[in-house]
């Protein structure tokens, strides 16, 4: 890579707007070097050698200036990492991370990458002694190991997990500036667990069990309670999280998956499952997690997330360094089900296209959408909106204020518009 | 009782033999698990509900509360439970409609039980479940007295605590939604 393609941030790599410059490394007239001649030794045994003593620098560091052909690199490695050219990260606060949106492709987040929040602390736990208990207005109270939670008919599923602030300050303003930082708050991995209704089954249930307190055995001792008629046909116990068990912050050894509501109620590091008649009625269900309305109720038990979009490229912060084909990317997903369709404006919202759809096209799933799209170097604002297998279709900013008001914290899906200058520079802002 | 069903699935298994490997459950079960002890159950069940259901035996009063509060919040949450830079505990009573609400223990919160369920689960921040029941008692009373929701010689018991008339108990309401673009509107 020349001097000043390693300049490049990630977003302008994405852009591709220097894909062609790039100098094509063409055979030596001269003899090789003593440093290519010696890594690239000949004898079977001198390559290995010269392996066990430059494994570390080799491929990497040793390839870097070369030519990758000309020098062997790396040898195997028991748990992989990403090519040293990749800086995609999360963007961190103490009790949250923000998953970078706009590096990603396709549907999966890499687990690394899975935005966090926590309300003390990421714990560490031994699964060995880590224990679920079942209990409360059940037959017989129940313990489980990892171990025996492991033994249930495993089931596996993408979901999306969005925290219910995503985007939450946008209900002041234009207040983000880049995707990440704004809608940060929502990553979509494969989920492996046993069903929660298997589990329960095991405790029986007794007459009047209608709610479902979880806890987790962080230093919050996080608690929610869930209606278990509207969670037991989905919600899962997992252990697993794209095909490895569950990163500490996303809850190691055992998380609830609701999936579709709202992140805080997919209890991390599940310890607990209390039945009961009524909701506990705990601090993150009625100080945090409701909506303030502008009549000063409050609405509780917002669970489902509502449709919702985001152009991921090109997003707030970014620069189109050229004009002619952009392709427009985000991400679009319901609580509530399938994505049905994805519209996008180029023009702030007064003429809509319909986006393709990148399939897996999955229920409660980041669902991708791409555009094709001829940027004349002119000023454009760039939305999208989502409709789901229910019709509803994703509100603008407007609509959504004018029933809600600005006091709400959460639960903030209106359309996200990114304005772009003459000079390319794309902004957030709110029409 | 849980051993009577494992030798009912046993006899069972004998009687119908080998095929019966194959099945998906035992009479809708998998036999996992084991039954839970009182004091296991005792140890980890901490929750508080609207009713009093959970509170533990102990009592504490406003003056004991001060003193505790002093010591284990005053420093995040401020001498008077206003300060910060912790959330704001106390006030923002009449805010709720504006432009600027601010929500607290006295504003917001429905439920007294909340607050001693949620200090004796998570507070102090630093160190958790470190307090007495006799100590989240007295300190949830202060917290509550501070918001003039308590009389200065209140002692709160699991009798008493559920009594206590929070200002915003009738403010929530169930989520309506679809709200905004109902499908077919
Ligand atoms: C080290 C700092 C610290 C100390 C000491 C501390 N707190 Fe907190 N407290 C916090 C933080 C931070 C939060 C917010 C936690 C969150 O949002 O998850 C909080 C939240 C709270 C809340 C919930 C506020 C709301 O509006 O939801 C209450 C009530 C509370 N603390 C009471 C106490 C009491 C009582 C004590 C003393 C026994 C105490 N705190 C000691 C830092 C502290």
């Amino acid at each position: 890579m020349t001097d000043k393609n390693e300049k490049l941030t990630p977003d302008e790599r994405e852009l591709g707007v220097l894909s062609h410059d790039t100098p094509v490394t063409t055979r030596p007239k001269e003899p090789p070097t003593r440093r290519a001649f010696l890594t690239g030794a000949t004898s079977l045994f001198g390559v290995a050698a010269a392996h066990v003593l430059l494994a570390p620098f080799l491929g990497h560091a040793a390839n870097v200036s070369g030519d990758p052909t000309r020098v062997p690199g790396a040898l195997a490695t028991e748990y992989g990492r990403r090519s040293p050219f990749e800086r995609a990260k999360r963007l961190t606060k103490p009790q949250r991370s923000r998953t970078p949106l706009q590096d990603l492709h396709g549907i999966v987040t890499p687990s690394a990458l899975h935005f966090e929040r926590h309300h003390n602390g990421v714990p560490l736990i031994d699964p060995a002694k880590h224990r679920l208990l079942v209990h409360g207005l059940v037959e017989r109270p129940l313990l489980f190991t990892i171990g025996e939670l492991k033994r249930f008919p495993s089931t596996s599923r993408l979901a999306f997990v969005e925290c219910s602030g995503n985007s939450g300050k946008e209900w002041k303003g234009p207040k983000g500036k880049t995707v990440q930082e704004i809608h940060g708050l929502t990553s979509t991995s494969e989920w492996t667990g046993v069903r929660l209704a298997n589990v329960l089954s095991e405790a029986g249930l007794a007459p009047g069990a209608t709610w479902m307190l979880a806890e987790g055995s962080d230093a919050a001792a996080m608690t929610r309670s869930l209606p278990l008629n509207r969670v037991l046909d989905e919600a899962l116990l997992c252990y697993a999280q794209n095909g490895e068990p569950l990163r500490p912050e996303q809850g190691y050894p055992l998380r609830l998956l609701v999936p579709g509501y709202e992140g805080s109620t997919c209890v991390k590091w599940l310890r607990r499952l209390k039945l009961v008649a009524s909701p506990v009625m705990t601090r993150e269900e009625t100080s945090k997690y409701t909506d303030l309305m502008p009549d000063g109720t409050a609405r509780q038990f917002t669970f489902e997330v509502e449709a919702k979009s985001v152009i991921t490229t090109p997003s707030g912060g970014q620069r189109l360094k050229k004009t002619g084909y952009v392709e427009i990317r985000g991400l679009a997903w319901s609580g509530r089900g399938r994505v049905e369709k994805v519209e996008v404006s180029v023009d702030g919202g007064k003429n809509w296209r319909t986006a393709r759809l990148q399939a897996p096209i999955l229920p409660k799933c980041h669902t991708r959408f791409c555009l094709d799209w001829w940027w004349d170097g002119g000023e454009a604002v760039l939305q999208s909106r989502c409709i789901d297998e229910t019709g509803y279709r994703q509100p603008t900013r407007q609509e959504l204020v004018e029933v809600r008001g600005t006091n709400s914290y959460y639960h903030y899906n209106a359309i996200q518009s990114w304005q772009i200058d003459k000079e390319g520079n794309v902004r957030n802002v709110q029409v | 009782m849980r051993g009577q069903s494992l030798l009912f699935v046993l006899l069972v298994t004998v009687a119908v033999g080998p095929a019966d490997v194959w099945a998906a459950s035992k009479n809708g079960l998998f036999h996992l698990g084991r039954v839970a002890t009182p004091e296991e159950i005792q140890a980890w069940d901490i929750d508080v509900a609207p009713g009093g259901e959970g509170l533990p035996a102990g009592s504490g009063t406003v003056e004991e509360g001060q003193r505790v509060y002093a010591k284990h919040c005053a420093g995040c949450h401020g001498a008077t439970g206003v300060e910060g830079p912790s959330p704001k505990l106390v006030g923002g009573q009449g805010t709720l409609a504006s432009a600027h609400p601010v929500k607290t223990v006295g504003s917001y919160w429905p439920y007294a039980t909340t607050l001693f369920d949620y200090i004796y689960r998570a507070m102090p921040f630093v160190a958790p479940q470190s307090l007495t029941p006799h100590q989240v008692y007295a300190v949830t009373a202060w917290i509550l007295f501070q918001n003039g929701l308590l009389d200065k010689a209140a002692v709160l018991d699991r009798e008493t605590l559920p009594k206590v008339r929070m200002l915003n108990r009738t403010g929530f309401v169930p989520d309506p939604r679809p709200d905004v673009n109902r499908p077919g509107s």
